[in-house]
């Protein structure tokens, strides 16, 4: 009784101070000096047609770079809790529906390339290298689940995450030395606004993030099937 | 108080993030099963997004992509602010982050104590 009573009175005292927000909350007609900066220097400084994107890689680049890093964090501290089971393939004892079977083999070489389609276009459409990387992983994770006999195997997702990381690294790197500073885009030419090849080093860079984020989704997804198979009668 | 004939999108989005940010507190505290404390968390975080992404909402803006339909000189007066959109991209990344943390840590104590309730798990309780 006592507690529900606290209950009650937290999420008062919770609710009376977001409704104070929202009641004083306008909405606004005019862009903030910071976003304004954006749209207006955006396209010259940066040349990239989606203005998210180059407030997420070139602007704000380090925060993009700490994300990533979290994201390994993650999938480290995930792989470590999951003792990996590494040869005791149990096979599942239903077997794949006819119905998973049929979807994973259409559905799954389409889902790469929208995945990659994603983050290749970054720079001009809605979306990017956590987008794309996201949808690369639910095509991986399809796969594990319908082809049970064929898994992804982890040494190739953990190279491919390796690299892509360091590769991000040093491009931000090598920003300092041509261009000015740490991320900076400017390292090849701006080339044409709105093409598929402008932007400098976004489209590169988003790349490598959904490959990242890709490997390391599907890493995290993969590392959980795999201890549920043998994980619980030991 | 709210004047129904003022309703407009981002007051309508700023609401629903606000309920769910509470609905999303008492599920954390006052659910006994992990699994549901952790969705209650998940909760949370999409009403922040929902908050967030309403503050950086202009009125009959677009959105911050500058292709045929806007104006690349006249930008500013045409997008909303990408920069809570781009925080928000950040801020879904981390949350799935502490999402799959969570719910391996729920899945390592299920098989310790082979319990998912709460009041069962008593060693940080003074």
């Amino acid at each position: 009784m006592i507690r529900n009573s606290f209950l009650i009175l937290l999420l008062a005292g919770l609710g009376w101070i977001l409704f104070q927000e929202f009641d004083s909350f306008k909405g606004s007609d005019q862009l903030n000096p910071v976003a304004e900066y954006y749209a207006t220097q955006g396209p010259q400084e940066v040349g990239a047609a989606n203005l998210v994107t180059s407030v997420v890689v070139t602007y704000r680049g380090l925060d993009t770079l700490g994300e990533v890093t979290i994201l390994f964090l993650t999938a480290a501290i995930v792989g470590l809790l999951f003792k990996r089971e590494s040869n005791s393939e149990t096979e599942d004892i239903y077997g794949t529906s006819e119905i998973l079977l049929t979807a994973g083999k259409i559905l799954v070489p389409m889902l790469i390339l929208v995945g990659v389609y994603i983050f290749i276009n970054g720079h001009l459409t809605p979306g990017g290298g956590f987008q794309g990387g996201a949808v690369l992983a639910s095509a991986f994770v399809l796969a594990a689940l319908t082809f049970s006999g064929t898994t992804v195997k982890h040494r190739v997702l953990e190279i491919v995450e390796s690299f892509s990381g360091i590769s991000f690294v040093l491009l931000g790197i090598l920003g300092v030395v041509l261009a000015g500073g740490f991320l900076d885009n400017k390292i090849f030419s701006l080339g044409t606004f709105g093409h598929l090849f402008s932007a400098g080093a976004i489209p590169i860079i988003y790349s490598l993030v959904g490959l990242k984020v890709g490997s390391e989704l599907s890493n995290i997804v993969l590392v959980m099937k795999s201890s549920e198979k043998g994980g619980d009668h030991d | 108080m709210i004047n129904f004939n003022s309703l407009n999108i981002e007051t309508v989005s700023m609401g629903i993030g606000v309920i769910l940010f509470v609905l999303g507190v008492w599920g954390i505290v006052s659910q006994k099963n992990i699994i549901k404390i952790i969705i209650s968390f998940t909760i949370v975080d999409t009403s922040i997004h929902l908050i967030l992404v309403s503050i950086g909402y202009i009125r009959g803006k677009s959105a911050p992509i500058i292709d045929a339909a806007i104006n690349k000189e006249n930008a500013a007066n045409e997008v909303v602010d990408p920069l809570p959109q781009a925080l928000v991209l950040t801020a879904i990344v981390i949350g799935l982050g502490i999402t799959a943390l969570m719910l391996s840590y729920a899945l390592r104590m299920y098989k310790e104590n082979k319990s998912l309730d709460i009041n069962k798990f008593k060693a940080l309780k003074w």
